[in-house]
């Protein structure tokens, strides 16, 4: 029990610290890396404004064209389900609303736990959906890398763990507490150095996207 | 030009390396969308086809050399480098099987501009002699003779006395102060002789004063198809010498995707300032004058119509509406294909393809697209405003045994003018 303690306190202490410090810092570089390459001018005459439809398609991507939507069911839905999952959990759950509290000062009210529970169950569901189609579609077999695969695994660790850890179904409770925070750090400190990036460059890349096609007068 | 070697290759992959192009990559979470929007995919099957992977070469020199993560692997012996196998490899996936229609970038789900990126690799693939034979030979036709067909002007000539004594008009050439240049490409001249005599009736129809330039008649640009800012920047500058010459405010691209592409949105920036004058598509003009009111036409077709839109004047250049309110002038019974505008599927003959003999078979192939999204609303013509599209149609539409004729759209607003007394 003080063995499993002790790594408890050591995951919530000093480990969370140094994650938190190479994800900073790691995602700053990230950032800086991207902008810092800039942007030819672009001398042709404009339609529009390049501003309102790069921040529209900050929004609107993540809904897919009916087109794309019939062409590919399952993908669309079974990813939408488990980003929302994943982030009622995250954003929602009490003590992960404690947390935020905690490091910046501000946070918003938490969902009940049975709601947050149903979120994190169907969460596990459609990651393992997003495996089975990763490993049988032949597109997704084809482009899947070993990045692909670890970053599944992190996620879907965390997510496992902190299930287990919420029903107690690990003993003793510490160690189940560890392991879960142990893999949300491990995420932290492979986000800023994997596809995990997205999370924060999918808006730069939506707002590119937008100006691109906005100045020649189409909507992305 | 002086050797082509992977070196060079690479070095114009670095340079093509900017902001958006990293925030893409950084973006893709490989979920196989983009390959659900690519016609070379769906119709083959072949998962290679996947967009996202034709990028893969441009994908590691971003990786390896501008990246923290890269760097690191790169200490430790872990890069994956982009070899000369590697880009022969890829010489298929980037030219054959990409018309760089953009689709892809329209479905995206993090939003990468995959067309932007393809674009952007072919620099690399023809510094490093991976461009196919069909777009080098026609890159330095246009170059040596102005045209990537080796068209000269006395074929024009030719061409042009027709249309005089077939319409009892006159084709102004070389007019200083003219309101508009008028440029052609040498596929419509060659196939579509009808075009010329559309546009200079429908003019001397509106009261328009224009212009073809001896300097310079051809828009279509070769260097932007192969992917080489010299040979596009050249192609450009004659255009804008021309119009330069002739004082004209206004300059008109020809029923061609790409070459409206090239010039309105490339141009300014191949040649690296902005323009003393306007690009039009004719499309464009033609919609103008019908708002003003300088179109009077009289009758309609009466079959079943469908429209098929240029992916270069649709979805990657925002003309979508104007060639439906000219269909409305002209027709009676027109209906759209499903997904049109912005999302419509590309002929399958863009991006170079069509230049490009090797990949004929190929080309074919992702025409199934079309032809499926034709017979869902079965027309009896199909109506089009690029002669690229025109052909494949045609050649396409011939070759799975439908009897759908093609014309183009500035044509069939010729044949309904109002006579004058």
């Amino acid at each position: 029990m003080s063995g499993s303690m002790e790594f408890l306190l050591w995951t919530k202490g000093p480990l969370f610290n140094i994650a938190l410090a190479i994800f900073a810092i790691g995602l700053m570089a990230r950032l800086v890396e991207i902008f810092m390459l800039g942007r030819a001018p672009n001398y042709a005459e404009p339609r529009a404004h390049e501003w309102p439809a790069g921040l529209r398609t900050m929004l609107t991507r993540t809904v897919a064209d009916p087109g794309t939507f019939q062409r590919a069911p399952f993908n669309v839905v079974v990813g939408w389900v488990w980003h929302l999952g994943f982030l009622t959990a995250l954003l929602f759950f009490v003590p992960h609303v404690e947390l935020i509290q905690g490091v910046l000062g501000f946070a918003w009210p938490a969902l009940p736990n049975p709601v947050v529970d149903f979120a994190t169950a169907i969460t596990l569901l459609a990651l393992i959906a997003t495996l089975v189609h990763r490993l049988t579609h032949p597109v997704k077999r084809h482009i899947s890398t070993i990045e692909d695969y670890l970053v599944w695994a992190v996620v879907f660790m965390v997510v496992l763990t902190g299930y287990l850890a919420y029903h107690r179904l690990v003993e003793p409770y510490p160690l189940a507490l560890g392991m879960h925070i142990l893999c949300a750090e491990i995420l932290l400190i492979i986000l800023p150095f994997t596809k995990l990036t997205h999370i924060f460059t999918t808006f730069i890349a939506r707002w590119y996207n937008g100006a691109a096609f906005g100045r020649k007068g189409v909507q992305s | 030009m002086s050797e082509l070697t992977l070196e060079r290759g690479l070095a114009a992959f670095r340079a093509e390396i900017d902001a958006p192009t990293a925030a893409f990559f950084s973006s893709c979470v490989h979920c196989g969308l983009c390959a659900q929007s690519c016609p070379f995919y769906l119709e083959t099957g072949d998962p290679k086809y996947t967009p996202i992977l034709k990028l893969e070469p441009l994908r590691r020199v971003w990786e390896n050399e501008f990246t923290l993560w890269g760097r690191i692997k790169g200490l430790l012996g872990l890069q994956k480098k982009v070899t000369d196998a590697m880009l022969a490899e890829w010489e298929e996936l980037l030219y054959d099987s990409c018309s760089m229609c953009g689709r892809c970038s329209m479905v995206c789900p993090v939003g990468n501009d995959l067309a932007y990126m393809i674009r952007k690799t072919r620099e690399g693939m023809v510094q490093s002699g991976h461009a196919p034979e069909g777009l080098v030979s026609a890159s330095v036709r246009a170059i040596t003779t102005g045209s990537p067909m080796g068209l000269q002007w006395k074929t024009l000539a030719v061409q042009i006395q027709h249309v005089e004594s077939s319409s009892g008009l006159t084709v102004p050439v070389d007019q200083e102060g003219a309101e508009y240049l008028v440029l052609l490409s040498s596929m419509e001249v060659i196939n579509f002789p009808e075009y010329l005599e559309a546009i200079t009736r429908i003019f001397d129809h509106a009261g328009v004063t224009w212009t073809l330039s001896t300097q310079c008649f051809e828009a279509t640009n070769a260097g932007i198809q192969i992917g080489n800012k010299d040979i596009a920047a050249q192609l450009v500058e004659r255009v804008v010498a021309a119009a330069e010459t002739l004082r004209v405010p206004k300059v008109i691209s020809p029923e061609c995707g790409h070459a409206y592409t090239a010039i309105r949105w490339e141009g300014p920036n191949l040649i690296g300032r902005p323009y003393s004058f306007r690009v039009f598509h004719i499309v464009e003009v033609l919609d103008e004058l019908r708002a003003a009111g300088r179109i009077r036409t009289e009758g309609k077709e009466g079959d079943r119509l469908s429209m098929h839109d240029p992916c270069n004047l649709a979805r990657k250049s925002g003309v979508i509406q104007q060639q439906r309110n000219l269909m409305a002038l002209v027709a009676e019974n027109f209906v759209d294909l499903k997904e049109h505008g912005k999302y419509q599927w590309c002929c399958g003959a863009g991006g170079g393809v069509s230049s490009n003999e090797r990949a004929e078979a190929l080309k074919m192939t992702a025409f199934k697209r079309k032809k499926a999204q034709i017979e869902e609303v079965a027309p009896e013509r199909m109506v089009t405003m690029c002669a690229t599209c025109r052909t494949q149609l045609e050649e396409g539409l011939e070759t799975f045994n439908m009897e759908i004729p093609v014309v183009g759209l500035t044509e069939m607003i010729a044949e309904h003018l109002v006579e004058r007394d």
